[in-house]
């Protein structure tokens, strides 16, 4: 399943971000990184279209030695070939979900990666509605953690 | 206290029996016999000894004194009686519309002011909105303050909110509450008896959403729920048709007890050729499939709403095929279970006398018609076909099933290559076939026990629901068209198995259109139609029979015609060639295409192709070509 998740803010730091611990989370962020620029291209392409439900970019953005990123960044073990898919996705208010896949071993389909975003969205709803919460912030909340963590699961 | 609680008891006795098992009944009950000491509702049982570190905003140490009289109870978030009213009390310094709702700025200012860390308050307020829709109601408000109390005498935060702090119930008049609190189906029988929400009355409820979370993933699943319960107060109240708007929603043909099958044939028929509302049987089908869902089982009824409501829940896009899927197999149990498997359904009248098989004009037709003549072929022929049109058409190509999936006419225009084949379909297969398609039991079944096809249709085909009603449909017809002979068996089961999804999946289509001219649709519709398991048939079952044997031999005279003259064919091409080489020809080595002047290539020597594993084109007439070939 996903590898890393990153929520990125409008200002394009990040809010979130969390990978499965195994991988070096510094490659994660580069990736992550990486791929938002990705995003901003396709953003600006985009003009005034709303929001996509999801940003699939197919194709590979960078061939390394140890791992081919698609989309998201995911630190990957140097040692195998694994495909890494990125996918992103925006919000209305440019807020941005950036997911890493780990595409060795299960072939996420499509709908799957849009309804892991859509959950994204929905608990990153829930948390701009808690008043306590200061948009910009980072995010500690455990209910996202939970959900997040729901959907990273067994990459290791 | 103790007077209170009783008190609270009787008076909301009514209600909690219109939600809560009544074990609930009996905790209150049981709470009121104790002692009043005791009788106190759970309390922290920190609370009591922690006194000094309370901090509590304003007034709040009156609140704690309260505590510390309390004993423990087996659930420490309780919230008991005294504490509830404090909590009521400031909530009207807020808001003082008891039914109306905090602002989450207002709420904010408020808890911030108990010296929490923002970060604990963030989190207490992610357990105590419980409809995340950033305002308190005196529920949550309630049950964030609760928290707070909590926290500040020491205790941890829960991961989930706990049963005893969750909103009260299930206010399903209260649209602003419907989301959130219904759930049940349980609940769903007692709507009216919910409680105001916010009544004081009953602090604490014992009612409880275990399985209520706070993740996402549950709000999406209540706000199906909470459809679903009104949608199955709807279906508890009655059995209604198709609900236009759940009909609406997802016109996917679910399928399907044998007895909506013929319902749907029954609406075919009295629609007669009315196919101008071609979606109509197929809508008919979800509503009355959801509301099957829902007479199921009252667990189905999320899957069934997820089909049924309108509901974009992220977790229904994902989980409907699924729960469609799963409905479909639950519809199948279901369909297996009615009664309806055991009784043939009422033959459906015949609205298209040209369709139907047993109308003379078709046999008149197909006596006409020249075994030369496909297309007529094709429309006599299917008459004769039981289960499969295709057979019937004598254009029963199993090589060209796979490929022609969508159009009668590409069938019958490869029907007379096909035909050499149907020979042996006729002759040997008949019996191969039979025993060998696996899907050919329906068919096979030409016994009433087109239930038990279905059933067999149904495991065995997960995919379309129209599968079994084209299944029944073919071992309706086969019953009507009384299948006697093993030729005519041997013709229908000729279909491979992918054929017959194939078919349905295109008659699903042909339902639609006026498919006259093709076969395969009016093979359905009339099988659909005249075919019906039933007793009045009995009588012309015999002539039907007669009638299909007829046309059964007609199509295999027609078929080993044709075979008959490509051989004839070949055997002249081979003559010829012998003819002109002395010696002994490799036909592996047969190279047509070197020739210097093709010309004519009129024959596919099927059987040079299956035999030899070439395909040779020959032109008979001209002789300088096989010249060319021989030198």
């Amino acid at each position: 399943m996903a590898v890393c998740i990153a929520v990125i803010a409008k200002e394009n730091y990040p809010l979130y971000i969390r990978s499965v611990p195994t991988e070096n989370e510094l490659k994660f962020h580069y990736t992550v990184h990486t791929s938002l620029d990705v995003v901003d291209e396709k953003i600006s392409a985009m003009g005034k279209a709303m929001v996509d439900q999801r940003e699939l970019y197919l194709g590979l953005l960078y061939p390394t030695e140890d791992y081919k990123v698609y989309l998201c960044n995911i630190a990957a073990s140097p040692c195998s070939h694994t495909f890494l898919h990125r996918y992103g996705y925006v919000t209305n208010s440019k807020v941005k979900f950036v997911m890493v896949v780990d595409s060795s071993n299960t072939a996420l389909r499509d709908n799957e990666i849009r309804s892991m975003f859509r959950k994204l969205h929905n608990s990153y709803t829930d948390i701009m509605c808690n008043p306590f919460y200061n948009p910009g912030d980072r995010i500690h909340s455990r209910a996202f953690d939970n959900m997040v963590n729901s959907m990273m699961m067994q990459v290791c | 206290m103790f007077l209170l609680l009783s008190g609270s008891s009787t008076s909301s006795d009514p209600i909690w029996s219109g939600h809560s098992p009544p074990p609930h009944q009996e905790n209150w009950v049981s709470f009121a016999d104790t002692p009043p000491t005791s009788a106190l509702l759970a309390m922290h049982p920190a609370s009591v000894q922690d006194q000094t570190t309370v901090r509590t905003v304003a007034s709040a140490t009156t609140t704690n004194e309260i505590r510390r009289q309390s004993s423990s109870y087996d659930d420490p978030w309780k919230i008991t009686d005294e504490q509830r009213q404090y909590y009521v009390n400031q909530f009207k310094t807020i808001q003082p519309d008891l039914n109306g709702f905090i602002p989450g700025s207002a709420a904010k200012e408020f808890f911030t002011k108990s010296k929490l860390p923002i970060l604990e308050l963030s989190h207490i307020w992610e357990l105590s909105d419980f409809d995340k829709d950033g305002a308190l109601t005196l529920d949550e408000f309630c049950a964030a303050f609760h928290l707070v109390v909590a926290r500040k005498n020491g205790y941890d935060l829960p991961e989930k909110l706990p049963e005893s702090l969750m909103p009260k119930l299930i206010d399903l008049e209260d649209s602003t509450e419907v989301g959130e609190q219904t759930g049940e189906v349980g609940y769903s029988s007692s709507p009216a008896e919910a409680p105001p929400s916010k009544s004081p009355s009953m602090p604490s409820l014992n009612q409880t959403w275990p399985e209520l979370n706070q993740s996402s993933e549950q709000w999406e699943t209540f706000s199906e729920r909470s459809s679903s319960s009104q949608t199955l107060t709807q279906f508890d109240s009655n059995i209604a048709p198709a609900d236009p708007d759940t009909a609406i929603v997802h016109p996917v043909p679910i399928r399907m007890t044998p007895s909506k099958i013929h319902m749907q044939e029954m609406e075919l028929k009295r629609t007669g050729s009315d196919h101008t509302n071609p979606t109509s049987p197929l809508l008919v089908k979800p509503p009355d499939l959801a509301e099957e869902n829902k007479m199921s089982s009252s667990v189905k009824y999320t899957s069934g709403n997820t089909v049924t409501d309108g509901y974009s829940s992220s977790d229904s896009y994902t989980s409907d095929p699924e729960q469609i899927g799963s409905a479909v197999t639950r519809q199948r149990s279901h369909s297996g279970t009615s009664p309806d498997n055991t009784a043939p359904p009422p033959p459906p009248p015949r609205p298209h006398p040209s369709h139907s098989r047993s109308s003379s004009l078709d046999m008149n037709r197909s006596f006409s018609v020249t075994p030369g003549q496909q297309q007529a072929g094709v429309v006599a022929y299917p008459p004769a076909v039981p289960p499969r049109p295709q057979p019937s058409q004598g254009a029963g190509p199993h090589v060209h099933r796979p490929v022609d999936a969508d159009g009668l006419i590409s069938h019958t225009s490869t029907s007379p290559q096909q035909i050499p084949e149907q020979p042996n379909f006729a002759d040997f297969s008949q019996f191969e076939a039979f025993a060998a398609s696996g899907v050919n039991k329906e068919e096979g079944d030409e016994i009433e026990t087109h239930s038990e096809a279905l059933k067999v249709e149904k495991p065995s085909d997960s995919a379309s629901s129209l599968r079994v009603a084209k299944g029944d449909g073919r071992v309706e017809e086969k019953v009507s068209a009384n299948v006697p002979t093993s030729a005519g068996k041997g013709t229908t089961p000729l279909a491979p198995p992918p054929k017959p999804i194939r078919r349905r999946l295109k008659s699903e289509d042909e339902l639609r259109p006026e498919a006259e001219e093709h076969t395969q649709k009016t093979g359905v519709i009339a099988a659909v139609l005249a075919s019906q398991p039933s007793i009045p048939r009995s009588i012309g079952k015999d002539k039907k029979a007669i009638q299909a044997s007829i046309r059964r031999n007609k199509e295999t005279n027609t078929v080993l015609a044709r075979l008959n003259s490509e051989l004839q064919q070949q055997l002249k091409v081979m003559m010829f060639l012998k003819r002109e080489s002395p010696w002994k020809f490799n036909w592996n080595n047969f190279d047509l295409s070197l020739t210097s002047k093709p010309t004519a290539v009129n024959c596919e020597f099927t059987n040079f192709e299956r035999g030899i594993g070439f395909k040779a084109y020959l032109k008979i007439h001209a002789s300088s070509s096989v010249h060319s070939i021989l030198h």
